[in-house]
């Protein structure tokens, strides 16, 4: 459903800072695939997403969605079938405006026609999607989301980002600014939600033990380009120690960063 | 009594223009330097429409007029990349040009003599006008506060009002930020314009200069507003921007009445106003800060 076609990105070409972010990358994604990415920093995951949602356009190669090229589109054009969670809980949600307000922003296209943004039966149908989150937020629809938690609003965003049954769910380390309860539950109620409406997701962690246990493929990637790429049986018998004596025979590293879990 | 009716009136017209600034600066949170500009092309709008015999259209000339300019902002601001500031700085001084040509290559131009809408509202009235006056200044400003906050409350008011909380959040719900963001600053440049047109022909004139300052205006009305009501959603925001505006003409009125100052000094007590009330919450947290310490040492000094 998703193809990258030697896609390739240089941020600063020509300058002494010259970083190949993104080198000729050959990407394809089945319907329903739950794809987990792990690297070092600056390996080119971010830049990945980036691109794929349209943040940056990239400098060679292709993006299609469902056959339809999507190289060139905007990214509000692609945020239609795209949806993405980044790690900063701030970023996703309008503080200023109350839950419900937000729920009805990102509900868009799909809601029921009315003349004002909030109406009755959205309402309802919000109300039974926070009260699924069970954090007690179907009761404070009009509070602002200013006034949340990091882990409230990053549940807030992530129905937002669902809301509206996007094609592609681009997760970009989104439970890795939160406390480490909050975290698993935040990563409880996003498997809930893709399993359910079974969206073809990605999802990007430096916890190498939840990228093996979680989806269904596991992609690493370092300086721009993606060195393993996992699924089935290759990826149940793989454990983390073979993982990381991979990478090292590949690049001739250690597969580590100050973040990165490994157990 | 004739002055605080007055500061009423003027308050009330001026109103439409502070709701303008509000939603530039506080919904859209853009600082938007194009309304001393479109004031004065809202004004010459309607004196020379008033003048050719149209006191209504002259409002919606007004307008559509000040809805152009604010675009024009907008469109330099997300088509081309420029600073807002400096884009707002940019079509203002280019309407500098407009406005002249428009009251054709005069400084000024009275209207004395022709119907506007306040001179037909007087005619409806059996006794003399102030009443009719000051219904109307109030109806108008009440109509314009009303469609305002309906329209942000639809989806596109919301979408304008997050724009100015999280561009990236609107831009990932699929909607054209640059494209809010037009449509706001023409909004409020219409806002703007319309009241430049009916203080024209309350005032029975147009004068090129009369936008000088009117950003600044416009904002300690808002200020003003916001320190009484606080701020909270945008309906009431509007509100007090509206009351804001009817009580700062009042200070101002009775501060030049006493002759505290001579009436020159009007632009410079707007800015003072509006540095006391931004400085008022650092100055707040200092003395807290003072006391704080004051306290500290005190204890200190028992031990």
């Amino acid at each position: 459903m998703l193809d990258l076609i030697k896609v390739s990105k240089t941020f600063f070409p020509g300058t002494a800072n010259e970083k190949k972010a993104l080198n000729s990358i050959n990407l394809h994604l089945d319907p329903g695939d739950f794809v987990t990415i792990i690297g070092s920093n600056g390996a080119g995951k971010s830049s990945l997403f980036n691109a794929i949602a349209g943040v940056f356009f990239i400098d060679s190669g292709a993006i299609m969605l469902e056959h339809r090229n999507i190289t060139t589109l905007p990214d509000y054009k692609r945020a239609y079938d795209i949806g993405r969670l980044m790690q900063d809980p701030m970023k996703g949600t309008a503080p200023s405006m109350t839950i419900e307000e937000n729920l009805a922003l990102a509900f868009g296209r799909k809601a029921h026609k009315s003349f004002f943004a909030l109406n009755k039966r959205d309402a309802a149908h919000f109300r039974e999607l926070l009260a699924r989150l069970d954090l007690g937020l179907e009761d404070r629809m009009k509070t602002r989301v200013g006034n949340l938690s990091g882990g409230q609003r990053q549940a807030v965003t992530l129905l937002m980002c669902t809301i509206s049954r996007p094609k592609l769910l681009l997760l970009d380390e989104h439970t890795a600014a939160l406390d480490p309860a909050t975290a698993e539950k935040i990563l409880k109620i996003t498997m809930d939600i893709v399993k359910e409406s079974q969206i073809t997701t990605m999802m990007i962690t430096h916890d190498i033990k939840a990228a093996l246990a979680l989806g269904n493929r596991t992609i690493m990637m370092d300086e721009g380009e993606i060195i393993l790429d996992i699924k089935g049986e290759q990826r149940s018998n793989m454990t983390i120690d073979e993982l990381l004596a991979y990478y090292y025979k590949e690049r001739k590293k250690q597969l580590t960063d100050d973040r990165m879990l490994l157990a | 009594m004739t002055l605080l009716i007055g500061s009423i009136q003027l308050g009330l017209l001026y109103a439409i223009m502070a709701l303008g600034i509000y939603i530039t600066f506080r919904i859209l949170n853009l600082p938007d330097l194009t309304v001393d500009g479109s004031f004065s092309l809202g004004m010459a709008c309607a004196a020379v429409a008033t003048i050719s015999g149209h006191p209504l259209l002259a409002l919606f000339i007004a307008i559509l007029a000040g809805a152009l300019a604010g675009l024009a902002t907008g469109l330099l601001h997300t088509r081309l990349n420029i600073h807002p500031i400096l884009a707002g700085i940019l079509v203002m001084t280019g309407l500098y040009t407009v406005n002249l040509g428009l009251m054709g290559g005069k400084a000024n131009l009275s209207v004395v003599g022709n119907d506007t809408a306040f001179s037909s509202i007087e005619s409806m009235f059996l006794t003399r006008g102030e009443m009719g006056i000051t219904l109307l200044a109030l109806v108008i400003c009440l109509t314009i506060i009303v469609i305002l906050a309906m329209f942000f409350k639809t989806r596109l008011g919301l979408a304008i009002r997050a724009t100015g909380d999280n561009e990236d959040m609107v831009r990932s719900s699929s909607i054209n930020a640059n494209l809010t963001k037009c449509i706001a600053l023409a909004m409020g440049n219409a806002c703007v314009a319309l009241s430049g047109a009916l203080i024209c022909q309350y005032q029975n004139f147009s004068d090129v200069g009369s936008g000088v300052g009117m950003v600044i205006i416009g904002l300690a009305s808002v200020i003003i507003g916001e320190t009484i009501f606080g701020r909270r959603s945008v309906t009431i925001g509007l509100l007090a921007a509206a009351f804001g505006s009817i009580l700062y003409r009042i200070i101002l009125a009775f501060a030049l009445k006493i002759d505290m100052f001579p009436p020159y000094a009007l632009k410079l007590i707007s800015a003072l106003i509006v540095i006391i009330a931004l400085s008022g919450p650092s100055i707040k947290a200092a003395l807290q800060q003072n006391k704080f310490r004051r306290e500290v040492n005190s204890h200190l000094s028992d031990k």
